[in-house]
């Protein structure tokens, strides 16, 4: 009779856990090769335009004559002078075409979301603001001439532009803001509503404050992505070499139509220009940017 | 100041849904009525339509009365506006607006409302953060946002804001659900102090909660899924929890459900 040893070196049962097989490791390799690659493809070029931007631009913007003066009686092929004229345009222009697109674009948002509702007023409009989003800057520039311009018979002049960034601006606010309003949650409006504040006052007081701070992230970062613009500017304002604080009348230079007229300048002098108006605009879009940041911590929410 | 809450042949709709059918049922006043029944059953809606609140919900419809001493809330002369600063409401969850610190979420109701006098706000902030037992543990940090305070202390906030408008009537929906034991006591608490001014009604899903705190209580149950939420008994709390008139309140409180 014999008894079977049983082998002290074997589990009773198999085990619950294996290693990684080598084709999950493999794809697992592969996944993050492709993760990489793609974060590679999408910096390289951004550091590249920086760097480029950086480098043939900033030699020219530490002169403080670039901030101080405009090209006013320059020859093309003189190097000096300054585009204060063009910054000034840039400015002006973006923030009449912000005053005019914010309370629109405000207000279009307050209606979709806590007043329109399903209701058919509603839909159409967040139709026609989905197909104003499609719309090119040409396509709005070009709009503005044929009213403006040809119908009004009204001349090319700054004002002109914030009039076809307006169009470019609004439905990109009516978007955020509605999305800041939707993410404001009921019970906030409820609970105002139960202490017997009126709706409209509720909006006011609870709603738009809870949601301010996205709202003016999103006004900036619009107003940033106007200021841009090149269609505009070409077809509804003059460019001018020198400063013209009308915005209603007379050309107008601004950064965009600087680099754009500029570039049939073949001299030294143009190609400095060119460049430094390109890391000038950089630098204040980076300012606005910066602003939404800052603007948005210090409205947000706080619970301490 | 409390008031008495009279509900006749009240019919609630959501779109074509039927939500409640048929509730009549009396709160008197200076006095806490509790709310009880399955989920489903149209408590939470019959709370929300003594404060005008249930039309807020779109497609939301009301038929039948809801008399506060008398006055029908729902006559077309009413101003649901004027209603909800009579009756009073605290939710679920706490909801404090979060833009606002401790002292403005108090006196929201009344500041909003145009009282600019900020002695008198001071005075209210106090009162009705002592009548919500939150004045110790606030007094220190008034001017800090109310978002940063813990969930029980977040609810009696809410109380705190709701009775600075000092309503007639103060409904609670379920407003021990989200916090712990001991914020539930001091809630409780809390309702059998305010108690001796308002008239209460407060749904809640907790039956002891309701055994502690409520002189009267209204069983709501729905027969099936699709059918209305119904009111099947209201009565003293004691004898509902004791001696049920209808099998069904008796099968609900001794957890012999469905």
């Amino acid at each position: 009779m014999t008894t079977e040893t049983a082998d002290l070196n074997r589990l009773a049962t198999p085990p619950t856990f294996q290693s990684v097989s080598g084709a999950r490791k493999f794809k697992n390799g592969l996944a993050t090769a492709l993760v990489y690659l793609a974060f590679a493809v999408a910096i390289v070029p951004l550091v590249w335009v920086l760097w480029t931007v950086v480098q043939r631009g900033l030699p020219v913007v530490l002169d403080a004559d670039w901030w101080q003066k405009s090209l006013s009686g320059l020859l093309s092929r003189q190097q000096g002078g300054g585009v204060y004229h063009a910054i000034y345009g840039t400015l002006v222009q973006g923030l009449v075409c912000g005053l005019i697109s914010v309370p629109i674009g405000l207000f279009v948002a307050i209606y979709l979301v806590e007043y329109g509702g399903r209701s058919r007023l509603s839909k159409a409009t967040t139709f026609m603001v989905d197909i104003l989003t499609g719309v090119p800057s040409i396509v709005a520039a070009l709009f503005v001439y044929t009213l403006w311009i040809t119908t009004f018979g009204l001349g090319r002049s700054g004002f002109a532009v914030s009039l076809a960034l307006v169009l470019l601006m609004v439905p990109v606010i009516v978007r955020t803001t509605e999305e800041m309003l939707k993410i404001v949650p009921d019970e906030l409006r409820e609970a105002s509503y139960a202490l017997g504040i009126p709706k409209w006052k509720t909006i006011v007081k609870i709603v738009i404050p809870t949601a301010l701070s996205g709202i003016l992230t999103g006004v900036m970062l619009a107003l940033a992505r106007v200021m841009g613009e090149t269609a505009p500017v070409l077809v509804l304002a003059a460019y001018a070499p020198f400063i013209n604080y009308n915005l209603f009348d007379g050309p107008m230079a601004s950064l965009p139509l600087l680099m754009a007229t500029e570039r049939n300048n073949p001299t030294q002098a143009g190609f400095d220009r060119i460049w430094g108006a390109a890391i000038t605009l950089v630098l204040i879009i980076t300012l606005f940017n910066l602003l939404a940041t800052v603007i948005s911590r210090w409205l947000a929410p706080k619970t301490k | 100041m409390a008031k008495r809450i009279d509900v006749k042949d009240l019919n609630l709709f959501y779109g074509k849904f039927h939500a409640v059918d048929g509730v009549s049922l009396a709160v008197p006043p200076k006095n806490v009525t509790a709310f009880i029944g399955p989920s489903g059953c149209g408590k939470s809606t019959v709370l929300r339509s003594l404060n005008r609140m249930h039309e807020v919900a779109p497609g939301a419809r009301v038929e039948g009365n809801v008399l506060l001493d008398g006055e029908d809330i729902y006559a077309s002369s009413i101003d649901p506006v004027q209603v909800r600063r009579t009756i009073g409401m605290v939710f679920q969850r706490p909801n404090p607006f979060p833009t606002m610190s401790i002292r403005d979420n108090v006196v929201a109701g009344l500041k909003l409302a145009g009282e600019r006098n900020r002695k008198k706000l001071d005075e209210v902030a106090e009162r009705s953060l002592r009548g919500a037992n939150l004045w110790n543990e606030v007094k220190d940090r008034l001017d800090r946002p109310g978002g940063g305070l813990s969930g029980g202390q977040q609810q009696r906030l809410c109380i705190a804001r709701a009775i600075a408008v000092q309503p007639d009537v103060l409904l609670m929906d379920e407003p021990c659900s989200a916090l712990d034991p001991i914020s539930t006591l001091a809630i409780e608490d809390l309702i059998t102090e305010l108690k001796k001014e308002y008239t209460i009604v407060i749904v809640t899903h907790n039956m002891q909660q309701a055994a502690r705190v409520s002189d009267q209580t209204a069983f709501f149950n729905l027969l099936g899924v699709g059918q209305p939420g119904r009111l099947i008994e209201v009565d003293d709390t004691e004898k509902i929890f004791s001696n049920p008139s209808q099998k069904a309140t008796e099968d609900y409180i001794s957890g012999r459900f469905g």
